[in-house]
């Protein structure tokens, strides 16, 4: 138990510190007063933008040793000046979350578990199934002779959450192999 | 937004689902605007408004069609600017019928197919019999089985809809001609009076004059309004018009193109936008190019043409060059003006190709290969039942995601698995798990909702197996063409002669500039060779540029990635160019010629933006003009010459192909042009303003697993399904919950599916607050704990009673996220906007219970005991035409009053499960 002092009476405090609202100096414990913040640890910031709506809140993310530490909003975006919502604020957990899925998964036909596979055999699978499936369900001319050049074998879903570049070499792959089933959530 | 004077929400709760876009409403509020939030139920953004109105979900157009009247019937539109800016004066055809000529139906009906042809909806031409509006340039072309009432036909024109032939029709100014588009509107909606709004949409008298006086108060010169909706107006047969009946009624009160004003589409994906622009999407190529038709486009200069001819007026004029620098983008050397540039090389389309008739063709065996991209449609598409049921029949899946998400997990795990209709055991879909890397673990753009493309740097490396979508589609498509090298089918030529030479790291990773420079283009011949282009006005015709999507031409201009700037904001104007990239050309407000008046002055020094500088003989103001720079308000236009130089000094709208904003659309939509009101397909309310009672163009799927609720031909003595609810977000979490469930904050936030019920609601079906409900449709049931709430308000509609259910929809049952819960949208139809292909979500029929859901077999089994119940047949609410007297010469088909002798039929077709014949249709196909 520490010696009682007058000059540690939160009051008195509060006067000799100068901090007459009592809501700094005066009421940081020792700890908060010997830790630092992640951001000030960062090693690198990467000026970014929110994942979630489409609103486009500006985010600075914070990063140490190859880690992303803490992501925040960033004050200079003229849309959300630096202010972020609870998504928003929560995406580092999107980043570290211990159920985040990093290796890849695979299950065989009539498979009761998920199996490891090699990430690039798993491509040249999916590679030999995109052209068989293609060569399946091919459509060269419709009933009465016009040109289709197109497969029904293959659909995609999804772009909203990916990037604009990554939306236009999907399109452009697909279109060329004919695979006109194609989705996002631009429709829902 | 900052700058409205008034600011009405409705179909959004912005307050919780963009939660920091709102603080330009708080800014707004702080600075003197009047807030107003219609909407079913009180949320936050009604409890920041200074009034909530309860609302009907689905009755939309009543009450927007009721200020409609009241500004024209009263003279309260601003006269002056609908007068320069819309078509208002256009006269249309003399075979145009109204809905008030028809009980409910426009003319061009065709009761066997479910479309309309809307030549009878056109412009007249100045002294001529001829009609100006080229409704369809593709219909009645020999072999054409492509009608306009199909295949998201809205969007099948870009954003101007389809070409008229030349920009002046005939018009009167005086705006009395019966013909004109004013008066066509007066008399379309004489009849959506204040009483109507109370009626249809519960609304009182003294809520409806409170909005009337706001908007128009806070309209004309010195004001401006401005509308915010989300997915409360997408979400609907006839989602459309909702929205068009508000771009209506602001063109009226002169609110688009100035500041604070317009109509704010709240999107909900950081880049849906640049998912549109740049589209994932079936219908469309690049920059609002459709894609090419079987028959319609056979040629490369008939289907430009269809966009837009070179004669007519507008920046659609250049439809052929934006078309050729896409395929010089994509085919590179391989296209050619000898080729026409590829364009054979584009797939066709033949119908809609849309999710929901993708999971049809899934269930009939006819898709092999599904991927995924970050979309977890087991939980966020309508009907989660069949989705999960579709994935049962694909060969392989490919899912790419952060964490196994019920897209990947169904054959595991899910309401099927519990009940025992699928076994893992028997499922033979291969699935692929890839993760992926998230948004700090790549460089790139996002398209936020008003246009602005926002580049991001790359904090991190992607950890273990995670990859880019980019580096992904890369390494894919290299693989298949290194697979398909030597080929000599013709087939395969797209692929291999595709453009697929981007530079790649020491880690593989693609440098994604260099796919942001391609989207912009560049000059491929010429002295500038190899240089970016610095906008679409840039593009040439003849293959000597290339750009991948015209409408993000100067998005790397001078080499530099405009969309990376991140000059801050507080060291720029409220335009903040600097930050970012907006297509078109970095302008911030669209059509803002029109904040000017026809003179070119400012309507007031308070809403100032753009305006004719007579000296420098050019168009100034803090924003980048949406006009030729150099063209004086009172230039008459080339017409001849077509394209920019064809527009007039007072030509506003320069996407349109006269110039004007369509108060009055001849052609662009395919259930009418005007917005008009129609019940929701299950709705058991008589529509209170026409016998038609439901859209007549909607697309349905019948299927067993697809069935709806009676509606108007169920038996009123007991109804089975007598709620609606509405399904909503909740700020922590994010649609199917993909990228929250998983994350402990949000998951500890929002825990828990609930419902929202109003007091009344719980008293009348005896359930206890924070108890169990029980919420029935006729395609699954769920649970979820009531919070019995105040803000949900019983409405007084048509004389009886009408209680709504508030539904967030972001949870899913499934053991890997940190909670689960039941998937609403398993409860949702697969019902159709046939201008969209956008499902009905916001308003469903339903029973509600208490207590919790049975639990395996017998949770369907209770279902289906309501489907008996309620006698409902695979065609039930499919019937399109209502109205009794139309067509001429065509008799009513009575109702089916359900007898329940043919029920056992419905039960006992066979499911997709069991192997059985298939008895399903599409709306589509049966027509």
């Amino acid at each position: 138990m520490p010696r009682f002092s007058f000059l540690e009476w939160p009051v008195v405090r509060q006067l000799r510190d100068g901090d007459v609202l009592g809501r700094g100096t005066s009421v940081t414990s020792k700890r908060t007063r010997s830790i630092t913040p992640r951001t000030a640890e960062a090693d690198h910031v990467a000026h970014s933008v929110c994942p979630y709506c489409a609103v486009g809140c500006g985010q600075l993310v914070y990063s140490k040793d190859g880690k992303v530490t803490q992501i925040e909003g960033d004050p200079a975006s003229p849309i959300s000046r630096g202010r972020l919502c609870p998504k928003g604020s929560a995406s580092e957990q999107l980043v570290n979350s211990p159920r985040r899925i990093t290796t890849v998964r695979y299950r065989r036909p009539y498979g009761t578990e998920w199996e490891d596979l090699n990430r690039d055999t798993a491509i040249d699978m999916i590679a030999d199934r995109f052209l068989e499936a293609r060569r399946n369900h091919w459509e060269d001319v419709d009933d009465k002779g016009h040109a289709l050049r197109r497969t029904m074998g293959i659909a995609s879903l999804g772009g909203a959450t990916i990037d604009n570049e990554e939306n236009y070499l999907a399109k452009k792959l697909f279109t060329a192999a004919g695979a006109i089933q194609m989705e996002n959530q631009a429709r829902i | 937004m900052a700058n409205a004077d008034c600011i009405i929400i409705q179909g959004s709760n912005m307050a919780e689902a963009h939660p920091v876009g709102f603080q330009w409403v708080m800014e707004a509020k702080s600075r003197g605007a009047t807030i107003i939030h219609v909407d079913p139920r009180f949320t936050r953004t009604s409890a920041n408004a200074h009034k909530h109105i309860p609302t009907r979900a689905g009755s939309d157009v009543v009450l927007l069609g009721a200020l409609i009247n009241h500004v024209l019937s009263n003279d309260l539109y601003f006269k002056d600017y609908v007068l320069a800016y819309t078509n208002a004066s256009t006269i249309i055809s003399e075979e145009f019928l109204d809905t008030e000529d028809l009980e409910g139906l426009f003319s061009g009906y065709d009761p066997e197919t479910g479309t309309y042809d809307p030549a009878s909806w056109a412009y007249s031409a100045p002294g001529e019999d001829g009609k100006v509006a080229d409704a369809s340039a593709f219909e009645g072309q020999e072999g054409s089985h492509w009608t306009a009432g199909r295949a998201g036909a809205g969007e099948a024109f870009g954003s101007g809809g389809p070409p008229l032939e030349h920009g002046i029709p005939a018009r009167d100014e005086t705006l009395q001609d019966p013909r004109t588009v004013l008066q066509i509107l007066k008399r379309h909606y004489s009849r959506y009076t204040p009483e109507m709004v109370t009626e249809a949409c519960g609304i009182s008298r003294a809520d409806f004059d409170y909005l009337a006086r706001a908007l128009v108060e806070n309209s004309g010169r010195e004001r401006t309004t401005c509308f915010a909706y989300a997915v409360g107006w997408t979400q609907h047969v006839g989602g459309a018009q909702f929205i068009r009946t508000a771009a209506m009624l602001q063109l009226l009160m002169g609110n688009v193109g100035r500041p604070g004003s317009g109509i704010m589409a709240l999107r909900g994906h950081a880049t849906i936008q640049g998912s549109t622009d740049i589209p994932t999407l079936f219908n469309l190529l690049p920059g609002y190019l459709p894609m090419p038709k079987a028959g319609a486009h056979d040629d490369f200069q008939t289907y430009a043409d269809s966009i837009g001819r070179k004669e007519q007026k507008g920046f659609w004029a250049e439809s052929r060059t934006y078309a050729v620098n896409l395929l010089k983008a994509w085919w590179g050397e391989h296209a050619t003006a000898e080729n026409d540039f590829a364009f054979d090389y584009l797939p066709r389309l033949d119908g809609p190709a849309g999710t929901y008739q993708t999971l049809m063709r899934m269930l009939d065996d006819g898709v092999d290969g599904y991927f995924l991209l970050g979309q977890n449609p087991a939980v966020g598409s309508a009907n989660g039942r069949m989705q999960r049921l579709g994935m049962s029949h694909l060969k392989w899946m490919v899912v790419r995601d952060f964490s196994m998400i019920e897209s990947a997990t169904w054959w595991k795990e899910g309401p099927e698995i519990d009940s025992g209709e699928l076994r893992t055991e028997d499922i033979g879909t291969e699935m692929f798990f890839l993760p992926a890397a998230n948004h700090t673990e790549k460089a790139g753009s996002f398209t936020q909702t008003q246009r602005l493309v926002q580049w991001r740097e790359k904090a991190v490396d992607p950890p273990g197996d995670a990859q880019s979508e980019l580096e992904f589609l890369y390494e894919l498509g290299h693989r298949i063409r290194e697979k398909l090298r030597g080929s000599t089918d013709p087939r395969d030529r797209p692929l291999l002669d595709l453009t697929w030479d981007y530079p790649v790291d020491e880690e593989g990773e693609v440098d994604p500039e260099a796919v942001i420079a391609e989207i912009n283009g560049r000059h491929e011949t010429g002295p500038k060779v190899g240089q970016p282009l610095s906008g679409y006005t840039e593009m040439a015709d003849d293959g000597s540029t290339s750009g991948g999507c015209w409408i993000y031409a100067g998005v790397y201009a001078d080499g530099i990635n405009q969309a990376a700037r991140k000059k801050p904001g507080y060291e720029q104007d409220e335009f903040a160019h600097e930050w970012g990239w907006a297509w078109p050309m970095n302008r911030r407000i669209l059509y803002n010629r029109a904040s000017a008046d026809a003179d070119g002055k400012p309507w007031s020094e308070r809403k100032k933006l753009l305006w004719w500088d007579e000296t420098a003989e050019k168009w100034a103001g803090p924003d980048v003009p949406d006009f030729p720079a150099d063209k004086a308000p009172h230039d008459p236009g080339d017409v001849e010459a077509g394209g920019a130089k064809g527009l007039a000094g007072n030509d506003a709208f320069v996407m349109q192909s006269d110039g004007r904003g369509w108060l009055f659309a001849p052609t662009g939509l395919v259930d009418g042009p005007l917005p008009t009101h129609y019940e929701p397909v299950d709705s058991s309310i008589p529509n209170p303003l026409y016998p038609q009672q439901a859209n007549p163009t909607r697309e349905f799927i019948q299927d067993r697993d697809n069935l709806n609720a009676p509606g108007m031909t169920g038996d009123a003595r007991e109804e089975v399904y007598p709620y609606y609810f509405s399904t909503y977000r909740v700020t922590e979490h994010h649609t199917a919950g993909g990228m929250s469930r998983w994350l402990p904050y949000l998951a500890e936030l929002q825990p828990q599916l609930f419902c929202e019920i109003s007091p009344e609601l719980a008293a009348e079906v005896g359930i206890e607050p924070y108890g169990w409900a029980t919420i029935i449709s006729p395609r699954a049931a769920i649970e979820a704990i009531a919070l019995v709430t105040e803000r949900m308000t019983p409405l007084t509609i048509s004389g009886r009673t009408v209680h709504q259910i508030g539904l967030p929809y972001h949870w899913a049952q499934g053991t890997h996220a940190v909670v689960e819960g039941d998937s609403v949208n398993d409860l949702i139809a697969m019902n159709l906007d046939a201008n969209t292909q956008i499902q009905n979500s916001k308003v469903t029929a339903c029973a509600i219970r208490p207590g919790r859901r049975p639990r395996g077999a017998a949770r369907q089994e209770l279902v289906e005991e309501l489907q008996r119940r309620a006698g409902l047949q695979l065609d039930t609410g499919d019937q399109l035409l209502t109205a009794p007297d139309f067509p001429e010469g065509t008799e009513r088909q009575d109702i089916d009053l359900q007898s329940g002798e043919s029920i056992e039929e419905t039960f006992d077709l066979p499911r997709h499960e069991s192997g059985g014949e298939d008895q399903r249709t599409t709306g589509t196909e049966e027509d």
